[in-house]
């Protein structure tokens, strides 16, 4: 694998020149917490942070996109697709664990059939993801099969060695990418390491909780009445569901002024009521631990099922943003370790 | 503190053996430094998962709603006074709940610590007295509580219950009187800088209905929001049906919020959503003379009429 160096202090410098070809999304820091937003100037970005609020999933899939837009006038109805971003996209400094989100979104829309507007977008992405030297609380990645230095899922990927980071390249967009660029190459030494940056990382997150053959156990726990004492505290909000890197239910509605109007893809979450209330009245999931129910067997035994990976990165979100602190980690445990005793 | 949580153990434990109440609705604790959460106690040896801090941050009131069962609940000021709102307002009938009445010195808010902290990574934390000392992998920091309460626990005038069956500790200090500092500098800016304050707040907004559902007082069974048929409003994160979210949550709130600031702890995003609600209390007290959860024999302004109602705000917006 090839590898690059590049200094701190020449980021922004970096980020500057991309800004040029690019819609560069970066960590800013706002409001108190970090988010991915476009930035104007190498400047705005931080890659001193920890992870950002929402996870990074909007740029890609974002939280309300317009679909088409369509007017009706006496010949009959005319519908505009929605207009394109001309420049390629650039997400800078994305954590490892969103970068298996961003994978596990790949798996939902780019395969059969294939949603062109996400398509669109993630061909046009190049992923630069930022390994992890210290876990926040609420990360467990390696508990669920990722790693706080895993790049697999990036196109380039930074492991910070002190005064510089090392640039793995990870694909061929990756090396098309830094083409451009006048990097020296990392020296063995240096790669090196950052491997040992690598495993020192990995081995400072233990795995929290065994997933191993969570499948079948969540499966025969189905009916169990455990999810509804586990659930009890649960106020029903879609913190979890938004903040998510994974989660990618959507609900399409229209809206529409006299002769003008839009079709709109917007989030939806398995964690409202709406969300399987059928038009008619009845609702197959009419309790919050039914609702908690779905979203943990969705990451934990269909999509894995029906995608071959887990629906969960262990981002921690949902840990440390629940209102109640409903902690997934612990949820899996009583689960899993309990059996069907209980 | 000790005194206090083995007080408040104590209860639970007699009212769960004596039979007098099906479930105690208190605190234990959380999975992470600065959380304390919710828990439902069942049996009398289950009592001791009861806790109380600086972090039991959520208004338990919430959960007394469209329960049949009888319930114990562990309720600090604003806790009580919600509680209060929903007996008038007949959510919750008095009978059915027994309140173990906690007094409070704030909670502590922990999106301010974080912030204070940046980058650092918080092992633990502990409360001592007037300051918590927080540790991490490569630092200790101690910081005064009383410099990092939640903005509500900053104004609360009602620190200690204001109903309960059973006072589980010693009654703490009330600061004196109602002010609004932070909404009278506020109506003191211009139309355009109100509406660009506001505005900002509300473009972070997800949708996620946190602040909803973690308010005791919004209980509606189906929420305007929620509703399909008619659908009130759009469902995306346009600006507009945002902001109408909030404001119609406001109005709606008007003369029944009590302040808790559950709303505001409950978003992941730390919207400013108590502005609305506050200036609205502001408004009541001064044209009805009426302050939410206090009072059970007051008739809340908003349920009644008066020939004599103050129409200024009506004839002189």
């Amino acid at each position: 694998m090839k590898a690059k160096i590049i200094r701190k202090k020449d980021i922004s410098g970096f980020l500057d020149r991309l800004i040029q070809a690019y819609r560069v999304y970066a960590p800013v820091m706002q409001n108190g917490y970090f988010l991915f937003k476009t930035i104007k100037s190498g400047s705005e970005a931080s890659l001193n942070y920890h992870n950002t609020k929402m996870s990074p999933k909007d740029i890609l899939f974002p939280q309300s996109e317009v679909l088409f837009r369509y007017q009706l006038d006496k010949r009959g109805v005319e519908i505009d697709a929605p207009a394109q971003d001309e420049r390629d996209l650039v997400i800078f400094g994305i954590r490892p664990c969103d970068v298996r989100g961003i994978q596990a979104l790949d798996k939902v829309f780019s395969k059969n059939p294939k949603d062109p507007y996400f398509e669109e977008r993630r061909n046009r992405t190049v992923i630069v993801g930022l390994g992890c030297k210290e876990n926040h609380n609420g990360c467990f990645c390696t508990a669920v099969g990722g790693g706080p230095c895993a790049d697999d899922g990036s196109d380039l990927f930074l492991i910070d060695i002190g005064d510089e980071y090392l640039i793995r390249v990870i694909s061929d967009k990756g090396e098309v990418f830094l083409k451009g660029e006048d990097l020296p190459d990392a020296e063995t030494q240096k790669i090196a390491f950052a491997a040992v940056v690598a495993e020192k990382a990995q081995d400072a997150l233990r795995p929290c909780v065994e997933v191993q053959g969570s499948e079948d156990i969540l499966t025969q726990r189905f009916n169990d009445p455990v999810w509804d004492v586990i659930s009890e505290k649960c106020i029903g909000c879609g913190v979890c569901t938004y903040l998510c890197p994974t989660c990618h239910c959507f609900d399409i509605c229209d809206e529409a002024v006299n002769k003008e109007g839009k079709g709109i893809r917007i989030w939806d979450s398995c964690q409202y009521p709406l969300f399987t209330r059928q038009a008619s009245g009845p609702n197959p999931r009419d309790t919050v631990g039914k609702r908690m129910r779905q979203r943990i067997m969705h990451k934990f035994v269909y999509f894995p099922d029906e995608q071959g990976m887990l629906g969960c990165t262990g981002c921690g979100r949902c840990v440390i943003e629940c209102p109640v602190n409903l902690d997934i980690r612990e949820v899996l445990n009583i689960l899993l370790r309990t059996g069907a005793a209980r | 503190m000790d005194a206090l949580i083995n007080r408040i153990r104590g209860i639970a434990r007699d009212l769960l053996r004596e039979g007098k109440v099906d479930v105690v609705i208190g605190f234990e604790e959380g999975t992470i430094p600065f959380h304390s959460r919710p828990c439902f106690v069942r049996s009398p040896d289950e009592a001791d998962r009861l806790i109380w801090n600086s972090f039991c941050e959520n208004n338990l009131a919430t959960y007394v709603v469209k329960r049949n069962e009888r319930m114990g609940i562990v309720a600090k000021g604003c806790d009580t006074r919600a509680l209060l709102e929903l007996i008038k307002e007949r959510q919750v009938i008095r009978d059915q709940i027994y309140i173990i009445g906690v007094p409070c010195e704030g909670m502590i808010d922990r999106v301010r610590v974080e912030a204070e902290l940046r980058n650092r990574s918080i092992q633990t934390v502990e409360v001592r007295e007037g300051t918590f000392l927080i540790m991490g992998k490569d630092f200790e920091k101690e910081l005064e509580i009383k410099e990092f309460l939640y903005p509500s626990c900053q104004v609360c005038t009602r620190k200690n219950p204001v109903i309960y069956d059973e006072l589980a500790g010693e009654e703490v200090e009330e600061s004196v009187g109602e002010t609004y500092p932070d909404i009278e500098s506020f109506e003191g800016f211009s139309d355009e800088k109100r509406w660009q304050y506001f505005s900002e707040e509300m473009s972070r907004c997800i949708r996620c209905y946190a602040c909803r559902n973690a308010c005791p007082l919004c209980y509606c069974t189906e929420c305007f929001v929620d509703a399909s048929n008619p659908q009130w409003i759009g469902k995306s994160i346009d600006e507009s049906d945002t902001a109408l979210f909030h404001i119609m949550r406001a109005f709606h709130l008007a003369g029944r919020c009590v302040d808790c600031g559950a709303c505001e702890r409950a978003c992941p995003l730390g919207i400013d959503i108590r502005k609305l609600n506050r200036k609205l209390s502001k408004d009541v007290l001064a044209l009805f003379n009426y302050k939410a959860g206090i009072s059970l024999d007051e008739v809340a302004p908003l349920a009644t009429y008066r020939p004599d109602d103050s129409e200024a705000f009506i004839l002189e917006p």
